[in-house]
């Protein structure tokens, strides 16, 4: 009887807490749609999707990188960066419409990143693991002040000009315009078409299994080198596309311009766990509209924004340390 | 055959001696301009700091991106307290230090508290008595709910503890200010500002460490990065919270009170107290954890203490380094400590050797005088290649000598000291006891 008596008690408890809690979210939820109109908040939901899915493009680089040699390439946001400013010489130097300009950056921000990766981090491959940490935060150092000189591109901020007219549509109060359109768009099917190279391709195969285990991958013949060249330019053409949504979205580009959005972009990957592609791409959408929620709704929110993004990443590790879709890791004896 | 050798310490000492003496009597008789006399106390303190990551990183293993973050906040935790002294700036002289031991004791008492109640203990036995009938995430909730409100009847009692100690010790150490003479309170009140930075420091890594340093290696550095990040947003802000700290303007008129004497003495102590950790017993457990976690807990090394304790005392050189920049200058600004900055520890103990003393104080005076000199090398008009000719320096090192400069060496009285040479009769294995098991074996 006691132990009944207990037993219900206790339960009952843990289920009013359970249910206070969830009650306060919902509460939460309502406040914030109550404060500004249901109108502002759906906007601010989908400004968020928009930031999301450009910081998804990014997080993809981090993630099939870090998947593949175990390393946190901090020069990615400076590749990113230079798709946004290469799209820029061909839209205003040379006039190129939108389509050419996206295939440039995304090519060259291929061959850079292949490049950096041969000679910054291939020969360290069999040293330690902090010594291309290192290197790599070389290579980002380099690329933001190399091109922030006055003869590459400057150290000042430069008015992107964007190679399509803006229109918005006004859908019952909601504003969404092409730019978001394009940018989902875009951002859709270079995942779907990254997905099909990892998932049904050969080359996608041979980088899986290169992820999995490196030296049993090249005992079935498979260049390890090159599958690990093709997985940097891979990434970097995701970043260059990204460096051009993210300057027609926010049409001012600066040489530093890449360390905010690439940390931002990495963190999503890891909140996603690590090495996880739909980890990144959830992470990152989650990241993007906290961040614009933040912003629109928090007193002093645009002030507080990175406090709270990586309070959010924290409190995640903490809760589940591996991210989202991340799987525990095996500890080796 | 004995070795005959000077004592370790001797030439080490004879090198610290030198370089004391030579930069204190170059600057008093004026051949090093002012520029160059800071650049050498910008360098000691960048050794301070890098020193404390070293012994996190390099000694223990703990792959931490967050060291800036601890800098910071021995930087304006002891600009808070001197700029006090200076301009009474809380209305009294001691508001902003009373404040601060207060709340450091209130926060150590909680932690005493907590550490005695013996939490852990408490829930497992909720969890087993309960175990019988709730479900396991059931039995988490309702044993976590009396760790709650143990914690917060804790640290109400901190709270009131701190607000009664603040009232003492602002009046008592007023009253000491205002009797002592000039300089002796403006030196006790620096000491005092160093000490509450560096404890301060190492409070917060020990209150973010215990958490955090349960994650995995590079988790563990992800996360530490976001700590950096979110003290230089804080920072950035800080005028909402204290109006003192003048949030993204910079926080000015703080005395510059920091000295090459200062600089060399705090860190002549702390290389001594961080040598002397590092060949004690706790020391060798630290690096033991480094070498191979899960080997040294069989061996009955306390890992997850021996982790928050390298990371405290790395918080706690942190703290220290950034207390004595704080006083450099007199002036601080938010974009001292992003995080751009914040890789240039990394960076100076992955250039030194990780693991190596020597090479770290060797790298932070080499790439602090590399960036400085830069400056006055480069011709009109170039000074911008700094930071192209930095990075591509720093790949070719990296890529020449992936281990560092030093690798795990260190040199004079720094390296491990030999075994005393005695006479140990080592035991005879017979070859035939060799074979007998060889052929066992086989």
């Amino acid at each position: 009887m006691r132990i009944t008596l207990e037993k219900i008690g206790l339960r009952s408890l843990v289920w009013a807490i359970y249910a206070a809690l969830a009650a306060g979210i919902l509460w939460g939820i309502v406040a914030l749609i109550r404060l500004n109109g249901p109108i502002f908040f759906i906007q601010a939901i989908i400004d968020g999707l928009r930031l999301g899915f450009m910081y998804a493009l990014i997080a993809l680089g981090y993630t099939m990188v870090y998947g593949i040699v175990r390393l946190i390439n901090f020069a990615h946001g400076d590749v990113f960066m230079v798709g946004s400013f290469t799209s820029f010489y061909a839209i205003t130097r040379y006039g190129w419409s939108f389509v050419p300009a996206i295939l440039l950056a995304m090519l060259v921000c291929m061959a850079l990143n292949v490049v950096i990766e041969r000679v910054a981090y291939k020969p360290l491959r069999n040293a330690p693991r902090i010594a291309s940490l290192i290197t790599a935060i070389g290579v980002s150092f380099f690329l933001e002040y190399f091109t922030a000189l006055r003869f590459v591109f400057t150290a000042d901020f430069i008015t992107y000009r964007r190679p399509f007219e803006v229109i918005v549509w006004d859908i019952g109060g909601v504003l969404i315009s092409n730019i978001t359109i394009i940018i989902v768009g875009i951002t859709l099917a270079l995942l779907l078409s990254l997905q099909f190279i990892i998932r049904r391709t050969k080359i996608g195969k041979a980088m899986r299994a290169t992820a999995l285990d490196k030296p049993a991958a090249r005992l079935m013949g498979i260049n390890v080198d090159a599958i690990i060249s093709f997985t940097f330019g891979l990434g970097a053409a995701l970043a260059g596309a990204a460096g051009v949504l993210y300057a027609i979205a926010f049409p001012q580009i600066l040489t530093f311009m890449g360390i905010m959005p690439g940390l931002k972009a990495f963190v999503a990957a890891v909140l996603g766990g690590i090495g996880s592609i739909p980890g990144a791409f959830v992470g990152s959408l989650l990241m993007g509209t906290t961040d614009v929620l933040v912003v629109s709704f928090m007193p002093m929110g645009s002030r507080l924004r990175d406090l709270i993004a990586f309070l959010i990443l924290i409190i995640v590790f903490l809760v589940k340390p591996t991210g989202i879709f991340g799987e525990p890791q095996a500890e080796k004896v | 055959m004995k070795r005959l050798s000077l004592p370790s310490w001797i030439p080490t000492l004879a090198v610290g001696l030198v370089l004391f003496l030579g930069v204190f009597f170059a600057r008093s008789t004026g051949s090093i301009s002012a520029y160059r006399y800071q650049v050498f106390q910008i360098a000691l303190i960048t050794a301070i700091s890098a020193l404390g990551l070293n012994l996190i990183y390099g000694f223990n293993g703990q792959f931490s991106l967050g060291h800036i973050g601890f800098y910071a906040i021995g930087a304006y935790g002891s600009a808070l307290i001197t700029k006090d002294y200076v301009s009474g700036w809380s209305g009294s002289k001691a508001g902003a230090l009373s404040w601060m031991m207060a709340a450091q004791i209130g926060v150590v008492l909680a932690l005493v508290c907590i550490r005695l109640l013996r939490l852990d203990r408490l829930q497992k036995r909720i969890t087993l008595h309960t175990s019988a009938y709730l479900k396991p995430h059931e039995a988490r909730v309702v044993s976590t709910l009396p760790l709650l409100a143990i914690i917060a009847a804790v640290l109400a009692l901190a709270v009131a503890v701190t607000l009664g100690l603040h009232q003492v010790l602002n009046q008592t150490l007023s009253a000491a200010m205002t009797s002592l003479p000039k300089e002796i309170g403006k030196n006790l009140v620096f000491v005092l500002a160093i000490l509450n930075g560096g404890t301060m420091a190492a409070l917060v890594a020990y209150l973010v460490g215990l958490p955090l340093l349960r994650l995995g290696s590079d988790y563990f550095g992800i996360a530490t990065l976001g700590f950096a990040i979110m003290i230089y947003t804080a920072l950035q802000n800080s005028d909402l919270v204290i109006e003192t700290m003048k949030g993204a303007r910079g926080m000015v008129a703080i005395p510059i009170w920091t000295n090459w004497s200062w600089v060399m003495g705090v860190f002549v102590l702390l290389v001594i107290l961080l040598r002397n950790l590092l060949r004690s017993s706790h020391g060798r457990a630290i690096i033991s954890v480094r070498e191979d976690e899960i080997a040294a807990q069989t061996m009955g090394v306390d890992v997850n203490q021996l982790k928050t304790l390298a990371f405290a005392v790395g918080g706690l050189f942190a703290g220290i380094g950034g207390a004595l920049y704080a006083h450099l200058y007199g002036f601080l600004h938010p974009s001292t400590f992003n995080i751009i900055k914040g890789f240039d520890p990394l960076i100076i103990i992955v250039l030194g050797g990780l693991g190596s003393m020597t090479g770290t104080v060797l790298a932070s005076v080499g790439v602090v005088v590399l960036i400085e000199e830069l400056r006055v090398i480069l011709p009109q008009g170039f000074e911008d290649w700094r930071f192209v000719i930095y990075p591509i320096i720093l790949l070719m090192v990296m890529l020449l000598r992936s281990q560092g400069i030093m690798g795990t060496n260190e040199w004079g009285w720094f390296r491990a000291p030999l075994p005393p040479e005695r006479d140990i009769p080592i035991p005879n294995r017979t070859p035939r006891a060799s074979a007998a098991t060889q052929s066992e074996d086989a």
